[in-house]
């Protein structure tokens, strides 16, 4: 009892060694920031933030937020912020269900099917991803025809100008007309808007399906032959025996997948969609607060990720087996 | 036990490192102090330009995409009237307009890169306003104007628009992050005209939405209008409207905390000016520099090639540095000519880029 001395007690010694631990970063980070606003003010550049409610004296396309040029900078930038979030919810869910798909293809019994799943996976994450956002807008996008030659589908209309679907308008359900040489639909999307999520969700897709193919490969294969000797068919199988399993594996893998889908979508000045980090390059550039825009930035995609990482965190408690 | 041990060591370590640091501190110290004597700018103190002398080579940011002002040529070389004021500033200041080392900026890059010191200089058609040249902005210090510049709009002559007014609620292709998205803005709401603005971040991706028609105009400065048209399959299919948006003076750009360093590069492009003036050209430089060593009668001349006077010490370059820029890349007139002006695609009228003689803005005070 008392021959242990405190620098080798195990109750003691691991909050001393967090103590320290925290002690150095706080440390290090005053050190950081103590240094940062040093130069600053002996560049004169101490940080201020008035900027925020001066007028923009730029445009912007297609925001959910109404905006124009004599509107703050502070709004412009939530502007954008809502056009990025609109992207990565849009593009999150897609790439979901593609990934899904395609995973679950990986286990067909069809050769072709899982021979093009395999293809996919393997073309598109191994090529950057800048490069085919440039891809789908410059060669995909841009290339389609416009006015009566534009590619009509049932409830669809992809143009040059712009892609064009079916919605309730009105009360009643419309599909797009072409009015004096050029299309109108009750809901409308930008090219580049078209262009920036067929990139992520197919980009994200194919790293999803690599997850989910993992997730249901690591369900024990007696589970499936035990799942055939009851009697139930693919489908049931997967429903009920395999995929409650394997979303245990899936969802951290997917967690990762899903704030990389929000980080890479600040590349959408690539195929000229207007999101939070367009938006910040052009009030960077009139305003000259360089470390101020850049402190939103970071706050905004930070946000946005322990966000995202939080939710699953959340479903991945569900998820789990409560052993008794 | 064993703790202790490796306590011990660790605790060794440390104390080897503190003892070298302590041997290496003076021999640093000795090291600062010879570069500040080896200075040749006797009394001129730039901590710029000794970085650059101890470099050996002048770090140049430039755009490196329009053709006529900066681009790479087939053989790996850089060219264009922005590249020549970087190789100007490099005779100058290390005698060869060969020591640079070009490096590519992006609009937004540039002037976080000149306030860093990752660029010396930045001579990528920066157009001067106050909130960059201000203290409370980005903070630079800008040389004489090389090249003034105004936004212009282009539409393909097919469209049939020959005015801005025609260019309403259509959408246009711009650059994000220059001072052309404001005079395009600003330009359209004096005429009560908005517009759907789609940004880019590179000249190519801009111009290349343009040409596949995404975009019925594409808005930057005239003279990169003018430029990036000598690349198009027909270039006569494609119309800049006659109107100007905004006064856009380009100028290269220093960091602003080194008054000396930017007193240099500014006298460098006066030389280029006072050269084209007093008839001094890259073929007659030399002539010209022998005839006033012999005639001292020739004192503005002479004072200008360094031959009497101390004007090149004084700003910490060499008293010859106006020979050294003229034999590299010659006067204002013939860069102006070679890159953008009769003897290139781009063939750019002279205009308010002519001498102050000749009823243009290009003046440089005396050389005294």
């Amino acid at each position: 009892m008392n021959g242990t001395p405190w620098w080798r007690d195990r109750r003691v010694l691991p909050w001393l060694l967090q103590a320290a631990v925290g002690l150095a970063v706080l440390v290090l980070v005053a050190l950081l920031m103590t240094n940062l606003v040093r130069n600053l003010s002996a560049a004169g550049l101490l940080l201020s933030w008035r900027w925020l409610g001066q007028p923009a004296g730029f445009d912007l396309s297609e925001t959910l937020l109404p905006f124009d040029a004599s509107m703050p900078y502070g709004r412009a930038l939530l502007a954008g912020l809502l056009n990025t979030l609109r992207v990565i919810v849009i593009a999150l869910l897609g790439s979901s269900l593609l990934g899904a798909l395609v995973g679950m293809a990986a286990f067909s019994r069809n050769g072709l099917l899982r021979g093009l799943a395999r293809v996919y996976v393997e073309v598109v994450r191994n090529v950057p991803l800048l490069l085919q956002l440039l891809f789908w807008y410059f060669l995909v996008f841009l290339a389609l025809p416009d006015g009566r030659a534009a590619l009509q589908l049932p409830g669809l209309v992809l143009a040059k100008s712009g892609l064009y679907l079916a919605g309730f308008a009105g009360g009643s359900w419309q599909g797009p007309q072409l009015l004096n040489g050029s299309w109108q639909a009750p809901l409308q999307l930008s090219v580049e808007f078209g262009a920036l999520l067929t990139g992520l969700i197919t980009y994200i897709g194919a790293f999803i399906a690599e997850v989910v193919r993992g997730g249901i490969a690591s369900v024990p294969r007696g589970q499936w032959e035990a799942a055939g000797s009851l009697g139930l068919h693919g489908v049931a199988t997967l429903r009920h025996i395999v995929v409650p399993q394997a979303l245990r594996v899936i969802v951290p893998g997917l967690t990762n997948q899903y704030i990389s889908l929000a980080k890479a979508s600040s590349l959408a000045l690539a195929c000229g969609f207007t999101d939070l980090y367009s938006v910040a390059e052009t009030t960077l550039n009139q305003t000259g607060r360089a470390v101020e825009v850049v402190l939103v930035l970071l706050a905004a995609y930070l946000a946005i990720d322990l966000l995202i990482s939080a939710a699953m965190n959340g479903l991945n408690r569900l998820v789990q087996v409560r052993e008794r | 036990m064993r703790f202790a041990g490796k306590l011990r060591r660790q605790g060794w370590v440390r104390v080897s490192l503190l003892r070298r640091l302590k041997t290496a501190a003076p021999l640093a110290l000795l090291l600062a102090a010879c570069g500040c004597a080896s200075d040749s700018g006797g009394g001129v103190s730039s901590v710029r330009m000794a970085a650059i002398r101890s470099h050996g080579q002048l770090i140049c940011g430039v755009d490196g995409q329009v053709s006529g002002f900066s681009s790479v040529a087939a053989n790996g070389r850089y060219q264009g009237f922005d590249v020549e004021v970087c190789r100007a500033v490099a005779a100058a200041l290390l005698g060869s307009g060969e020591k640079v080392e070009f490096r590519n900026v992006t609009a937004t890059q540039r002037f976080p890169a000149v306030a860093s010191g990752e660029i010396d200089l930045l001579s990528r058609n920066s157009t001067v306003t106050l909130g960059r040249d201000a203290p409370g902005g980005n903070a630079m210090s800008f040389a004489p104007v090389v090249f003034h510049d105004g936004v212009g709009v282009m539409v393909p002559l097919a469209s049939g628009i020959t005015s801005l007014a025609g260019l309403g609620g259509k959408p246009i292709c711009l650059l994000s992050g220059a001072t052309t998205e404001q005079a395009l803005t600003d330009g359209l709401r004096r005429i009560n005209r908005r517009y759907v603005p789609l940004k880019f971040s590179t000249i190519d991706e801009m111009f290349g939405a343009y040409q596949q028609g995404r975009c019925v105009a594409v808005s930057i400065d005239r003279s990169a209008l003018a430029a990036q048209r000598t690349t198009f399959a027909v270039p006569a299919a494609h119309q800049i409207l006659p109107a100007v948006l905004s006064k856009e003076p380009l100028a290269p750009a220093t960091i602003e905390s080194d008054p000396a360093w930017a007193d240099a590069v500014r006298w460098i492009v006066y030389a280029l000016f006072e050269a084209e003036e007093q008839g001094i050209t890259q073929a007659n430089v030399a002539a010209k520099l022998a005839e006033a060593k012999a005639n001292p009668k020739l004192a503005e001349r002479r004072r200008f090639l360094g031959v009497e006077g101390n004007l090149g010490s004084q700003l910490g370059l060499g008293d010859d540095f106006v020979v050294k820029v003229i034999s590299a890349v010659g006067n204002y007139g013939e860069i102006y000519r070679r890159n953008v002006g009769e003897a290139s695609p781009l063939n750019i009228a002279r205009g308010p880029n002519r001498l102050w003689k000749e009823g243009g803005l290009l003046f440089a005070p005396p050389f005294r």
